[in-house]
């Protein structure tokens, strides 16, 4: 159960954004940067404030890649995979971070809720191939190396 | 206006929304999965994709006919592809074609076999899904589901419900509920209309037939059935049948010899509903409260109106259904030891409708705690009974319904019929019966195929304003009219399936615009051929008004809000 | 303030240039998103304490303002040259310092800002020549930077900084001096192509939509550059925004629309970021919003995030997205000039098509035309990356070689390899060999050997690149992002991609190959749009052009580049092998035999390539192939 201030702050962000179908997207995007992710909850809530239905906002939220229906962890590493990053060997660093942090396919969260790992198709940082961003930062011409100390950097800086 | 070429022919065209209905038109019956003509198109199977004369290929779905087109439909080519496409959606298909339910009837396999796929490279890797058996109505079972969307559309295009949508995309994609919950958790109101356009067995009616199979054994049971109006223009489809063709006679026949003990007629608790649902309107009138009065018998439209517009739930009739009223009076007449022969009452019916299902378990429905009916069996349900026994359907004779129950008037046979509740509540109204009065209200405007139809009609100097609606996203409109102020009625009849009954979600699939009118004329060609036109002019209706009625109209034919009261403070606590 | 008619803007202007001109030096920190990865911000915040420090209080300007000479300093938008980044020009000299830290910045202070000298230290060299400015580069000097043209030269976040190099006069020059009908005949006249895609004329786009009877019309720019490997369109979001603004502006003139979407993508912060603060500017001049300049045009602009979905790049998808639904491509006709966003005639074209028009506006569609090629005016802007020495964005006029491109200005193959091949245009695109060096980049050409410009990414490959992986990887890529919708798309690129993965490991048959262009030619047929039609491109150009490393794959087990993984095989080199039996030891499958003290061999039919025997080899002896 969300108590009483989710429900408030999303009342004012559809307030900000306008209750109409066309703002659900903004409306979901701004609920996901007050919180990393979309509360189930919440996006029930919207939609009956916008008057779709339930199934509406959820076959929309869930279409597009960028929305989370679960907690995500502290930081949020993003290794991207697009073709420039790819053909200078992108992979191997999500492989060694997959490894690292006890990842899989389907699970991108560590049970600490420190780290979530996730791909993206092209962070658009080709001259720095391979790019990874954890929380929005672009770590520039990446190395399986480099991204295991900077995770082990950030792990001390937690504990 | 224009011409086209299509495969050589010379085709004319007038004002065909696509090429695929001028091909169509043409004789020419392209294949399709995600086309149904009165949804938007879609565009997603791509299986009525023809080439020009250019080679180039578009889907016929989608594209507007111009003068001067030169198609071609069957080349190698376009059968090349269809079949891999087919052989696709195969391969990501739960194919237990042998003993699905819908092995018959499906669409998928149909095409399949036309189109010869007869081999499958491809493994299913689809993650397995739960199959959702949570509604009283239909059964969801998301491996089969070829995502061609139909059900979607018709649950929020026409139905305006939306309970079920598309989630994710690419190979993840689905159709469901939000957050993968059940359909019982959703608004569905259990129309079953997604279940009419499904291709596959993706959704299925949910089955009732082995308890009732059980039932007809069982030496202690006495079994009786009821049969809607709309069952009887249907049922024959499945046996071949020209379609509309009323056959009410061979069903009671059929079902005695399947071992149901009587047979009663709907249309008799239709009358009964005409009279109370009259009364209650005239009440209102002179109240001049409660107006308008919405019609109580379709339980989707009762389920979405509580849902949807709870502030304007006191308008709703509080007559039980006709299914409602004459099962009440069935288990009441069925009491008296003589009746019963001291055997337990198993007390069935037969409708075109998958809601019923639902209905018979709301406690509005209920007496003292008790259902009233046990299982309804859809049209569909009855015909696979009759299957499984092995009775040749078109061979058998005809017998009339059983008394003191088998004998409706025209006015509780077009309750099957958008516009038909109201036309014979008109009919009540009127106090005469002959046949220019007859005519005036056949030509008010209550009658046709229109999703919602506006009339006045003159009664005691007073002009009343009636709004006919089938299809709930049509129902919306209206209500929110009413809502707004923008539109004042006296009285709105509606039906959440499109056109009524005969077309209900429990109805024998494959229905398209010529089962459709076909069974529109057949249930106003039953109405000419009944002598009594009225409800009130059933002396069996007014014979039980005098008996088993006298002092239990309230208990027998009138929704048990007592009871809905007492499940929701149980539930509370 | 509000500017109420067009002499106060042209005042406005008139004051920017003056203001402008008296900044007798300017840095120009780059602020583009791969510099700013790489440290620009602290650089940017040096230089202006360094400023400071240095010009005493009345020289130094570190915002745009005071009309005396003074430094200013600038974050700049994306100089296109990311491979070098950080990015540091000082104006007037046009000094261009590459791969700046933030320890360097004292020095590049003292010797170019205050004594005009260059650090020659910081500067590009190629075969031992140093390029003193940053038009002198070979990379840039071979360009025709017209769109970019700001780019890296203006502050993207003050508007004064645009007004000051002409940005908006195109539009003032439209909005009184011309029809609308006018501006739409200059814009057919000058055959501009759309720079999104497949190049459709944009004057006939918008003489479509100006001849619908509806009268609500919308203007939307398509910023989901969603190609991987292409992002012109955001270095000109981040660097140049008032431009591209100009130029939606220009467009909703003509077809006389009053409310404009930018759809960017979401991995694009900064260029919402820049676009968010140029529309604020440009409201508060009165330049944007309700009766501009005094006229009776109104005219107002809204930012739509992208959420993550490819598809949205698609024009049906996109306005879908912005109405707040899933962003899946609908069936046409209706075509979106007829109804397009919310059921109404839209302009819909992608960044560097709006950016192309307030110059042909200002200069003239004949002016236009003789930049490029008669079919395909203009410039068109490259991503270019991958394996070649100078990666970044580059402008050139339409009608250039691709080898033009590699060589002459991306510097050639990196590490002295060899070029192998070149995907343009995205996933979508097509694949190019060497046999295409000599192609004329331009829509019509392309088309013809079955490629397209696309989005305009450019990733070069080399020859240690495995086509046949990356044609995988591109399968993978379409599948991932496909919506769903259509059979074709959705289950077809599923069987396309899982039988390109059985190839990459070594589970391929020949078959295959054959399944892979039946599935290929029927998605190309029926897909339901360009994105599905276009999804099997990768693999069946790649089986075109490079079948013979499909057939080793399948037939021989063998990835000539050695980076398919599972159809390497373990070797011990005899030489290095001293025979102690530790590998033999280390390996589950028992396929290491041999007699102590002599060479070991691996038995490659027995042998799970595991890699054990690798590492726990202590002489690396041990090797893969």
């Amino acid at each position: 159960m969300l108590d009483q201030s989710y429900y408030d702050k999303t009342d004012a962000i559809i307030q900000l954004r306008g209750k109409e179908e066309r703002f659900l997207i903004p409306i979901i995007q701004d609920i996901q940067e007050a919180y990393t992710y979309v509360p189930p909850e919440l996006l029930d809530y919207v939609a009956d404030k916008l008057n779709i239905s339930e199934a509406k906002a959820y076959s929309v939220a869930s279409f597009y890649e960028n929305f989370s229906f679960e907690a995500k962890g502290k930081y949020v590493i993003r290794v991207c995979d697009g073709t420039a990053c790819h053909v200078r060997k992108s992979m191997p660093i999500l492989e060694a971070l997959t490894e690292n942090l006890g990842l899989s396919k389907r699970k991108h969260t560590t049970d600490d809720q420190l780290f979530t790992l996730e791909t993206v198709s092209c962070l658009g940082a080709c001259g720095l191939a391979p790019a990874v961003t954890v929380n929005g930062k672009v770590y520039p011409k990446m190395t399986p190396e480099k991204m295991l100390s900077l995770v082990e950097q950030l792990r001390k800086e937690n504990e | 206006m224009g011409h086209m070429t299509i495969d050589g022919r010379h085709v004319e065209f007038s004002d065909e929304k696509n090429v695929l209905t001028v091909i169509r038109n043409a004789g020419i019956d392209i294949p399709t999965l995600c086309y149904v003509s009165e949804l938007s198109t879609y565009g997603s199977c791509r299986l009525c994709i023809v080439e020009d004369d250019r080679g180039k290929t578009f889907a016929s779905c989608s594209e507007k006919p111009r003068d001067g087109m030169v198609i071609y439909t069957n080349t190698p080519r376009l059968m090349r592809y269809r079949k891999l496409i087919l052989e696709l959606l195969l391969a990501a298909h739960e194919r237990d074609c042998t003993t699905c339910v819908v092995s018959g009837s499906c669409h998928l396999l149909e095409l399949a076999q036309r189109l010869c796929v007869d081999d499958v490279r491809f493994k299913n890797t689809r993650e397995p899904q739960p199959i959702d058996r949570s509604s009283a109505a239909i059964i969801r079972n998301p491996n089969k589901c070829i995502l061609c969307g139909d059900c979607v559309r018709m649950c929020s295009d026409i139905q305006g419900i939306n309970a079920i949508d598309f989630a994710y995309r690419g190979t993840d994609a689905l159709v469901t509920p939000a957050f993968n919950k059940t359909i019982n958790e959703t608004a569905c109101v259990g129309c079953g209309q997604c279940r009419v356009v499904c291709p596959t067995g993706a959704i299925t009616v949910r089955n009732d037939v082995m308890p009732v199979m059980e039932a007809l054994a069982d030496r202690n049971a006495i079994v009786v059935a009821q049969i809607a109006p709309a069952v009887r223009l249907a049922l024959g489809d499945k046996f071949g049948l020209p379609k509309g063709t009323n056959v009410m006679g061979m069903i009671v026949n059929v079902m005695h010899r399947l071992g149901f003990d009587e047979v009663y007629d709907t249309t008799y608790g239709a009358d009964l509903t005409v009279l109370e649902e009259s009364k209650e309107f005239l009440e209102r009138l002179s109240s001049g409260s409660g107006l308008p009065l919405f019609t109580s018998c379709c339980p989707a439209w009762v389920k979405h109106c509580e849902t949807k517009y709870p502030e304007l739930a006191q308008h709703i009739s509080t007559c039980r259904s006709p299914m409602g009223m004459f099962s009440a009076v069935i288990q009441e007449y069925y009491k008296n030891p003589e009746k019963n022969e001291g055997k337990r009452l198993v007390n069935i019916a037969v409708m075109p409708c998958t809601a019923k299902k639902e209905e018979i378990r709301r406690p509005e429905s209920k007496n003292k705690g008790v259902q009233n009916v046990d299982y309804v069996l859809t049209t569909e349900e009855l015909a696979s009974m009759i299957e499984r026994s092995g009775i040749v359907f078109d061979k058998v004779d005809i017998e009339s319904a059983d008394v003191p129950f088998g004998i409706g008037s025209g006015s509780g046979m077009i309750f099957g019929v958008t516009g038909g509740v109201t036309e014979a509540v008109m009919r009540r109204l009127n106090q005469g019966h002959d046949r220019t009065a007859m005519a005036d209200i056949k030509e008010s405007g209550v009658r046709g195929m229109e999703g919602i139809k506006e009339f006045t009609y003159r009664y005691n100097g007073r002009d009343l304003s009636f709004a006919v609606v089938s299809g709930l996203a049509n129902a919306d409109k209206v209500m929110e009219e009413i809502k707004s102020g923008e539109a004042s009625y006296d009285f709105v009849e509606v039906m959440a399936c499109p056109r009524g009954c005969i077309m209900g979600g429990g109805q024998p699939a494959k229905s398209g615009p010529r089962t459709r009118t076909a069974r529109y004329k057949s249930i106003y060609e039953t109405d000419i051929n009944t002598q009594i036109k009225k409800s009130d002019e059933n002396p069996m209706v007014t014979m039980l008004y005098e008996g088993l009625l006298k002092g239990k109209t309230h208990e027998l034919l009138h929704r048990n809000f007592e009871e809905a009261q007492r499940e929701r403070e149980a539930a509370e606590q | 303030m509000r500017l109420e008619n067009r002499t106060q803007l042209d005042m406005l202007r008139e004051d920017c240039v003056r203001r402008r001109n008296a900044e007798t030096r300017r840095i120009l920190v780059c602020g583009g998103t791969g510099c700013l990865a790489g440290g620009s911000q602290q650089i940017f915040e040096k230089m202006k304490e360094l400023t400071a420090a240095y010009c005493g209080n009345h020289d130094i300007q570190v915002e745009f303002g005071e009309e005396i000479a003074h430094t200013g300093v600038k974050k700049s938008g994306c100089h296109g040259f990311c491979e070098m980044g950080p990015l540091v020009r000082i104006e007037p000299f046009n000094y261009l310092y590459l791969k700046t830290n933030l320890e360097d910045c004292e020095e590049i202070f003292q010797t170019s800002v205050l004594a005009g000298k260059p650090v020659e230290r910081l500067m590009y060299k190629q075969d031992d020549k140093v390029y003193q400015t940053e038009e002198e580069i070979p990379f840039y000097a071979r360009q025709t930077r017209l769109v970019l043209k700001n780019c890296g030269h203006i502050d993207a976040e003050h508007i004064e900084e645009a007004l000051a190099v002409g940005d908006y006069q195109s539009f003032e020059k439209a909005l009184f001096e011309m029809p609308p009908e006018e501006v739409i005949r200059i814009i057919s006249d000058s055959n501009l192509r759309g720079r999104g895609g497949a190049g459709f004329p944009t004057g006939r786009k918008w003489t479509q939509v100006a001849g619908q009877k509806e009268k609500t019309r919308y203007v939307v720019c398509n910023g989901d550059e969603g190609d991987p490997g292409a992002f012109m369109d955001r270095s000109v979001m981040e660097g140049d925004p008032h431009r591209m603004i100009e130029g939606m502006m220009i467009a909703a003139y003509a077809v006389q629309a009053k409310e404009g979407y930018i759809y960017v993508r979401a991995e694009y912060p900064l260029a919402v970021k820049r676009l968010e603060i140029a529309i604020e500017q440009a409201e508060h001049l009165g330049l944007l919003g309700d009766n501009i300049l005094g006229t009776d045009f109104s005219f107002h602009l809204h930012i739509n995030r992208g959420a993550g979905a490819f598809v949205c790049g698609e024009g049906s998808a996109l306005t879908a997205s912005i109405e707040g639904k899933r962003g899946m491509p609908r069936v046409k006709p209706p075509r979106t000039v007829e109804q397009g966003l919310f059921g109404k005639p839209t302009v819909l074209n992608n960044v560097e098509t709006y950016a192309n028009v307030p110059m042909i506006i200002k200069n003239g569609a004949d002016w236009y035309k003789s930049i490029g090629l008669a079919t395909s005016p203009g410039t068109k802007a490259f991503a270019l990356t991958g394996n070649v020495n100078n990666t970044g964005l580059i402008e050139v006029p339409m009608g250039i070689t691709l080898r033009e491109i590699i060589y002459d200005i991306g510097g050639g193959i990196k590490d002295g390899k060899k070029f192998k091949a070149v995907q343009i245009g995205g996933p979508s695109g097509g694949c190019l060999t060497e046999d295409d060096l000599d192609c004329s980049m331009d829509f019509d050409s392309l088309k013809k050997i079955g490629a397209m410009i696309g989005s305009g990414g450019l990733v070069v490959m080399d020859d240690s690149t495995c086509m046949v992986e990356v044609a995988r990887f591109f399968m993978n890529f379409t599948q991932r992002e496909s919506c769903g919708k259509c059979v074709p798309c959705r289950e077809g690129t599923k069987r396309m991609l899982e039988i390109m993965e059985r190839i990459v490991h070594g589970e391929g048959q020949m078959s295959d190959l054959d399944e892979l262009r039946e599935l290929a030619d029927m998605i190309e047929n029926t897909a339901l749009c360009g994105l599905g039609k276009g999804a099997p491109k990768p693999v069946i150009s790649a089986l075109n052009g490079f079948g013979d490393e499909f057939r080793e794959h399948i037939e021989e087990k063998r990835c000539r580049t050695h980076v398919c993984q599972d159809l390497l095989t373990y070797k011990i080199n005899p030489d290095k092998c001293k025979g102690c039996s530790k590998c033999a030891r280390n390996c589950p499958a028992d396929a290491i035999t041999g007699e102590l003290k002599h060479p070991y061999v691996i038995d490659a039919m027995k042998c799970l390539k595991c890699g054990a025997c690798m590492e726990g080899c202590p002489f690396g002896a041990i090797y893969q192939e």
